[in-house]
């Protein structure tokens, strides 16, 4: 887990990087490798991973649903399509359903304003999504 | 005959056989943007097609060359005709330009955009110029001269391009000259706020040391805005060129860039793009022979707005939580692990090599008056023509919203510029010319160069509580200002919008966001309030409906609005009661239904579903519950 890294305060950020994408989201126990890799505290990694967006804590679902909250989407519904994403799901942005199907987040801009408002399933973007056709995407994810 | 000399031949005559090609040449736009539209499933569909038509053809993937609204975009260049642009192309649309263009050599006039010739005879009838298009037109592309033109993916391509030029003649020149050719073309920071890029170098040059970073900044975090990553995507070699001129420039030996993890596909590009500078000797010790040595790094930053300050970049660099620093010292002097370290903004560093190749005085042609050059913006929001443009410094902003971009569909209200740091100008600006001081004295900045165009349909108030609400979700809590100033402004807007704030809430807004601006430690804080004190002072009426009247013009605010099904124009198709999540309609078949206000959670589904059904009709409106004359309307 630690090739390629000399061990100081430098390598956490890419460190948190690489477990995320190997595990897909940040555990204690891995807090706890870090840390000791690292020579510092607890506290100093989870204090920085907690600061990033990118980092999650909790265990993903097998599909991960981002809706995004950019400016375009915004001004085109994106916040009554988010709302309506999690009375589907029953779960709000950060967590996973307990059937660990899908999991939520919330998004600041995937970069498609041109097709807003968006939601992202996996590697799926949905462009020019409404609430009404919300149902029929997320049933093609089992 | 130099070993630059030569890899520039090589490259030029390269690049010769590609357009001079006996085969056809498609071009592909695969930018992220144009990834999302669908070029990944147009580039299948056209193997396929290819193949069955059983012709040969070369496939080059290029870059974003600008207008969204097209894409995806292929152009097709066959031997001894110009090449031609397709735009929304579909998989229907790839048989037709297979079997006719590319098969029959006819170009499709009914569905080409524009060509790309330059007056030289052949040019199909009926198509217009690419670069006339009225997007294209009033454009100058000095940054974006290659994006879409080249494939990123092969430094070849770039070297043909006059690629490298500039910093084998910077190279050649001393460090002080290069900073001195900087300061007579007037560059100023392309990340927002404006400083002379020569005097930051000049304190980093004379800073004692000898470790000094350059460092490029890639962390767009601004939404709605994609300059940067548009430009790493589509020629990243531009960048990297200006990064090696920086940094010969002030005497850096390593680089970074620091670039958001959310941009995947401009990190792979980077990354291809090292290996091939290493591999042409423009990395690494003795670069081109001059005796320069310089490397560069990657590092992926992990989502925080607030990193695009440059203390905050460096911490996050450094491994730590992005939270700024005060200045001075400023990081020209300590910086990076407390050494001399300039931190440039990707459109800053892609000017250089334009700079140095043709000169200070060509680049001052560029521009206004003490604005000199161009400036990328995305232009994105209720606009007709979406994309990335490229304009001079000056122009104004009627020219880039109506000229470059359609104009909006509904009336024009406001633009946001700057994103969430800017202000939001309303139709009285549409005739100042864009730049710094300009900008600035509207209370806006000019910022990455994010333009949001608003329509009567966009509710100001609510679009202040947006950015307000994201700068306050980004801000890194280290000063107070920023971190509960910030809370009660947000808080107020949201009593506004739900219909519950008061006449003194405006008078609150004011004194609270001129005192978090004046009392912030970096920029996030200092220009977070712009959007609001902007739109209270161009929009002060909408604030004064929603407070007074409890009426949202815009019909956006949820809790202002109410939603009714309009008797005489209801079927009784029941579509609507069955999307209904709370059973707020009822009613029987055939017959008008009934809406429950104290049920209905205002989720859009029926008015979706009455709208977009053909069997349904315009029966279900929403209304601003505080409208006057509202009962006779409805």
């Amino acid at each position: 887990m630690f090739a390629g890294f000399s061990g100081e305060q430098g390598d956490l950020i890419p460190l948190l990087q690489k477990v995320q994408a190997d595990v897909g989201y940040i555990s204690e126990e891995a807090i706890e490798a870090i840390s000791g890799f690292l020579r510092c505290s607890d506290n100093q990694v989870f204090g920085v991973a907690s600061f990033y967006s990118q980092f999650r804590f909790v265990q993903p679902g097998r599909h991960s649903v981002k809706v995004c909250l950019g400016t375009a989407c915004h001004v085109k519904g994106g916040q009554v399509l988010c709302e309506a994403v999690e009375r589907e799901l029953g779960v709000v942005p950060g967590q996973t359903t307990s059937d660990l199907r899908f999991d939520l987040q919330r998004v600041a801009c995937l970069g498609c304003c041109a097709l807003a408002p968006v939601i992202q399933v996996n590697d799926d973007v949905h462009s020019r999504m409404a609430v009404i056709r919300l149902k029929g995407v997320l049933n093609k994810y089992e | 005959m130099s070993e630059f000399e030569q890899m520039r031949r090589r490259a030029i005559e390269k690049w010769r056989l590609l357009q001079a090609s006996k085969l056809p040449v498609i071009f592909i736009g695969m930018a992220s943007c144009g990834k999302a539209a669908g070029a990944g499933e147009v580039l299948q569909v056209l193997k396929a097609r290819l193949k069955d038509a059983r012709v040969k053809a070369r496939i080059v993937e290029v870059g974003c060359i600008g207008p969204c609204y097209l894409e995806p975009l292929l152009d097709v260049k066959l031997p001894g005709q110009p090449r031609v642009s397709y735009s929304n192309v579909n998989p229907d649309k790839v048989k037709r330009i297979v079997e006719s263009h590319i098969v029959k050599r006819e170009p499709q006039k009914l569905i080409a955009a524009g060509h790309f010739g330059n007056g030289d005879g052949s040019i199909p009838a009926g198509i217009p110029r690419f670069f006339d298009l009225p997007m294209l037109k009033p454009q100058v592309r000095v940054v974006l001269r290659n994006c879409g033109f080249i494939d990123p993916g092969d430094i070849d391509h770039y070297l043909a391009n006059e690629g490298y030029l500039g910093a084998v003649k910077a190279l050649a020149m001393t460090p002080a000259d290069v900073i001195s050719e900087v300061r007579e073309a007037g560059l100023r920071g392309r990340g927002g706020a404006g400083f002379p890029t020569f005097k930051k170098w000049e304190v980093c040059r004379n800073a004692p040391g000898k470790v000094k970073y350059m460092i490029c900044n890639a962390d767009e975090g601004d939404p709605g805005a994609f300059m940067n990553r548009s430009l790493l995507e589509g020629d990243p070699h531009a960048v990297l060129e200006g990064l090696l001129i920086a940094a010969y420039a002030i005497g850096a030996s390593h680089g970074y860039i620091y670039i958001r993890a959310e941009y995947p596909l401009a990190i792979a590009r980077l990354k291809q793009a090292l290996v091939q500078m290493r591999h042409y000797g423009f990395l690494g010790n003795n670069i081109q022979g001059s005796g320069f040595n310089f490397d560069i790094t990657i590092k992926e930053g992990a989502g925080a707005f607030v990193c695009g300050e440059e203390t905050a970049l460096i911490a996050s660099i450094e491994g730590k939580r992005g939270m700024p620093k005060s200045r001075p010292p400023f990081p020209a002097v300590s910086g990076l692990h407390g050494k001399p370290t300039i931190i440039n903004n990707v459109e800053t560093l892609g000017t250089l090599p334009n700079i140095l190749r043709n000169g200070a005085s060509w680049y001052r042609q560029l521009g206004c008056e003490g604005n000199p050059g161009t400036k990328t913006f995305s232009l994105v929001g209720k606009v007709r023509r979406t994309g990335l443009i490229e304009v001079p410094l000056g122009m104004t902003l009627r020219q880039i919203i109506f000229d470059i971009g359609g104009g909006t569909r509904k009336p024009f209200k406001a633009v946001q510029t700057g994103g969430p740091s800017g202000g939001c100008l309303s139709d009285e600006f549409l005739d100042t010319p864009i730049n710094y001081e300009s900008l600035t004295a509207a209370g806006s900045i000019m910022g990455s160069g994010g333009l949001i165009i608003m329509d009567e349909d966009t509710c100001v108030v609510d679009i202040a509580r947006y950015f307000l609400d994201f700068t306050q979700k980004e801000s890194c809590g280290k000063c107070s200002p920023c971190r509960v100033g910030s809370r009660h402004m947000v808080e107020i807007l949201e009593r506004i919008t739900k219909g519950e704030g008061q006449p003194e809430d405006l008078i609150r807004l004011q004194v609270l966001g001129e005192t978090v601006k004046r009392g912030s430690l970096c920029g996030l804080g200092q220009t977070a309030p712009n959007p609001v004190l902007t739109t209270l002072r161009y929009f002060r009426q909408e604030y004064l409906s929603h407070v007074k009247d409890k009426h949202c013009p815009a019909t956006v605010c949820r809790e202002l609005l109410e939603y009714r099904v309009v008797p005489g124009k209801c079927t009784g198709c029941q579509r609507c009661v069955s999307v209904c999540p709370t059973g707020a309609i009822t009613g029987p078949r055939a017959e008008p239904h009934n809406l429950d206000p104290s049920k209905c959670i205002k989720c859009r589904a029926c008015y979706e579903i009455c709208r977009y059904d053909a069997i349904a009709g315009d029966a279900i409106i929403i209304r601003s519950k505080g409208q006057p004359q509202y009962e006779q309307q409805a």
